[in-house]
């Protein structure tokens, strides 16, 4: 059966059940739109959650699903990839699931350069646990569990992907869904890790990172920006005055699937037994 | 006995101010649901000075153990707490707390472990943990939450035991519900917990010790035999202690409460807040003349089998309620013990097991009307399944 693909294709029945107002719908309709864009057959894509708001993602989404535990959206994507490489597969988690306990994966996932695309939505908070500090929170930012104020350091995501060096890093807004748009287009597109970092503010449970606070320093990157630029990307990436999107940095280079392909192309050719013996004879 | 409050609180909050009466040195957390509220309250106390403890936020429940550890070497009175895929997490290092013989403090708000993703009440979490080394209280109520948790500290930083203590009561049911109960004063409960003194520290630079090295087939199995012996030694402070908090607060805690048990011909036995409804129905059983009775284990570890074995001897038949699957085991892990218990014991009674409650399920008068009407047809010496299932759709 093949039926012409439209948004609708990659909808399910089910109704969001963010808060009415909440980021992560600006990431969702640009999402569908960009399956779209690139011809995803849902029956050929998979979508990795974590746990939090952004994990119910795949709920709203007609592709296949997997929900399970909180931090190891990452790597469960990465063994699906592994395993069925045909497959395109996603994985979508907040900024606690992607940078806090689930942090470690990143750096790893960007060796291997597993064909994969992550949506990172950051409210710079834990949201479906009613608002605690989370790796992004700004200082002094109070939260349930700093009521007079947060005493550690956000972290700088999209520094840390640059010198991860994951293969095509970008940075969205939804407030911003046209550039969102092209921003997953392009990492749907992208050979290799994708890692699209979306400010997707919380508005039930964070007063003080909010749709306000990007509307005023998010800026696109300029045109002439070269992603291939790696020190130029981190320099965009640590403006503290402006918080930039766009993509930021891209390069080429062979997947892990390649790579096993590879060795196993080399291994193969030595399939007859006699040959490796004749090395002894 | 002392002066108390009486008050309205959830069980988090229950705990919450237990913990604040205990005056720990340092608080790791980190969120999760039922447990989160806990934390919200302690640090609310944190932050307004009205506990001078350390809170440590980490980013994960594997760093909250690790930094529990951590600080507990260090010589520090230690509170922490989780739920489910929490405590999942932090196994690695909940094994390494109890071999290091540190007498952490945990609340283990108790919910069903993942998958499918469920974040109501079952006993999967503890169970996972049973094995670990760790002493296992469980709860009816906020109250006994409460009382528990102070008593917590005074067992396990007992120098006959110096192992790390689990709170545990039930996800929503007593966490979320708002529970009268009685609250001692700072001043007593302090008098009650008491300074700890470590008896050894990382950070005692006159005496050094190193923490966990290396321990082959040369010592280790030593060591674990401590860990056992420690466990034997509780059970006489476990008494202890519960005996003068009962003077001090006019509420007595055992191994396990007997309800309407001594002269029953039938038993139930289980753990936590399910103890509220069972006592209802063994009530109507008694008012139609049923000899019924219950056994609520509150130490599940280390297990009193001597002493439930002889409160169950001579019963006519005893069923057994896990609120845990031990999947590909004969029956729920409590059934396992409690039979085993019995097996061998002096007039040992047929007992059963039902299977309860998993993932929040609720578990109505109904449901234990039905494991009553079971054990009396048993008592008459009517044969049928040993393990069973209650409450599900089939
Ligand atoms: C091992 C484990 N620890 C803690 C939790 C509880 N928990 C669920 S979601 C969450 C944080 C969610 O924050 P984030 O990842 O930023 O997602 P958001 O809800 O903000 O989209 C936490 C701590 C869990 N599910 N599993
Ligand atoms: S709590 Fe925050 S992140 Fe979660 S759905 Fe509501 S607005 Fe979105
Ligand atoms: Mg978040």
């Amino acid at each position: 059966m093949s039926t012409e693909l439209t948004v609708a294709s990659y909808k399910t029945d089910l109704k969001p059940i963010w808060c009415p107002g909440c980021g992560d719908y600006g990431a969702l309709n640009p999402f569908y739109q960009a399956m779209l864009d690139c011809g995803l057959q849902p029956k050929d894509t998979v979508i990795v959650s974590g746990i939090g708001c952004s994990g119910r993602f795949p709920y709203f989404c007609n592709t296949y699903g997997f929900h399970g535990v909180h931090g190891r959206a990452l790597p469960t994507a990465a063994g699906m990839k592994m395993a069925s490489p045909h497959l395109n597969i996603f994985a979508v988690g907040g900024d606690g699931d992607g940078l806090g306990i689930g942090g470690g994966h990143i750096p790893h996932v960007a060796r291997k350069n597993v064909d994969l695309v992550y949506l990172l939505l950051d409210n710079s908070i834990y949201g479906l646990t009613k608002g605690q500090s989370s790796p992004t929170s700004p200082l002094p930012m109070s939260s349930k569990t700093a009521p007079y104020g947060y005493i550690e350091d956000p972290l700088d995501p999209l520094a840390m992907y640059i010198a991860y060096n994951i293969s095509f890093v970008a940075r969205g807004f939804s407030g911003k869904p046209k550039q969102l748009r092209e921003l997953f287009t392009q990492a749907i597109r992208h050979k290799g890790f994708s890692m699209v970092h979306v400010f997707s503010p919380c508005v039930t449970f964070n007063k003080q990172v909010t749709f306000k606070t990007f509307n005023e320093l998010v800026k696109e990157l300029p045109e002439d920006h070269d992603a291939g630029n790696r020190i130029k990307a981190m320099e965009y990436a640590l403006d503290r005055s402006t918080l930039w999107t766009g993509v930021f940095y891209r390069e080429e280079r062979p997947t892990i699937h390649e790579r096993v392909v590879d060795i196993q192309n080399r291994a193969g050719r030595f399939k007859d037994l006699n040959e490796l013996l004749d090395d002894f004879r | 006995m002392a002066k108390q409050e009486q008050v309205s609180l959830t069980g988090n909050e229950a705990v919450a101010y237990a913990f604040k009466q205990a005056r720990p040195h340092v608080a790791s957390a980190f969120p999760i649901t039922p447990q989160t509220e806990m934390m919200h309250k302690f640090a609310d106390f944190v932050a307004n000075g009205e506990v001078d403890t350390e809170m440590i936020l980490v980013e994960s429940e594997h760093s909250a153990m690790s930094a529990a550890v951590g600080a507990a070497a260090a010589g520090a009175r230690v509170i922490t707490a989780t739920s489910s895929a929490g405590f999942a997490l932090m196994w690695e290092i909940v094994y390494v707390a109890a071999s290091l013989r540190l007498p952490i403090c945990m609340a283990l708000v108790n919910r069903a472990l993942s998958g499918n993703i469920n974040i109501h009440c079952d006993h999967s979490d503890a169970m996972g943990g049973r094995d670990a080394g760790w002493i296992h209280l469980f709860c009816e109520s906020a109250q006994e939450a409460y009382d528990n948790a102070l008593m917590a500290f005074r067992i396990g930083e007992h120098p006959d035991v110096r192992l790390p203590v689990m709170i545990n009561y039930d996800g929503f049911i007593i966490s979320h519900t708002a529970d009268s109960l009685r609250m001692l004063s700072a001043d007593d409960a302090w008098k009650f917990v008491g300074p700890y003194k470590a008896a050894y520290s990382v950070l005692d630079t006159e005496n050094p010790i190193t923490v966990g090295p290396l321990d082959l087939t040369d010592y280790y199995f030593e060591h674990k035999v401590g860990e056992i012996e420690a466990h034997k030694r509780a059970f006489d402070v476990v008494r202890a202690v519960s005996a003068q908090y009962g003077a001090l607060s006019g509420r007595g805690y055992d191994f396990f409460e007997s309800y309407r048990l001594d002269d029953a011909e039938i038993a139930i036995v289980l753990m936590g807040s399910t103890a509220g409804t069972a006592k209802d129905v063994v009530d109507a059983h008694r008012e139609k003349g049923v000899k019924a009775g219950l056994l609520k284990l509150r130490l599940f570890r280390p297990f009193p089998a001597a002493e439930l074995a002889k409160a169950l001897a001579g019963k006519k038949a005893v069923g057994v309620m896990d609120r845990a699957a031990s999947f590909g085991a004969w029956g729920g892990p409590l059934f396992t013990e409690v039979r085993s218990a019995l097996y061998g014991a002096d007039r040992q009674p047929p007992v059963l097991n039902w299977i309860y409650g998993l993932g929040g399920r609720d578990c109505d008068l109904r449901q234990i009307d039905s494991v009553l009407e079971r054990l009396a047809d048993a008592a008459r010496g009517k044969s049928g399944e040993t393990v069973n299932l209650l409450g599900v759709r089939l």
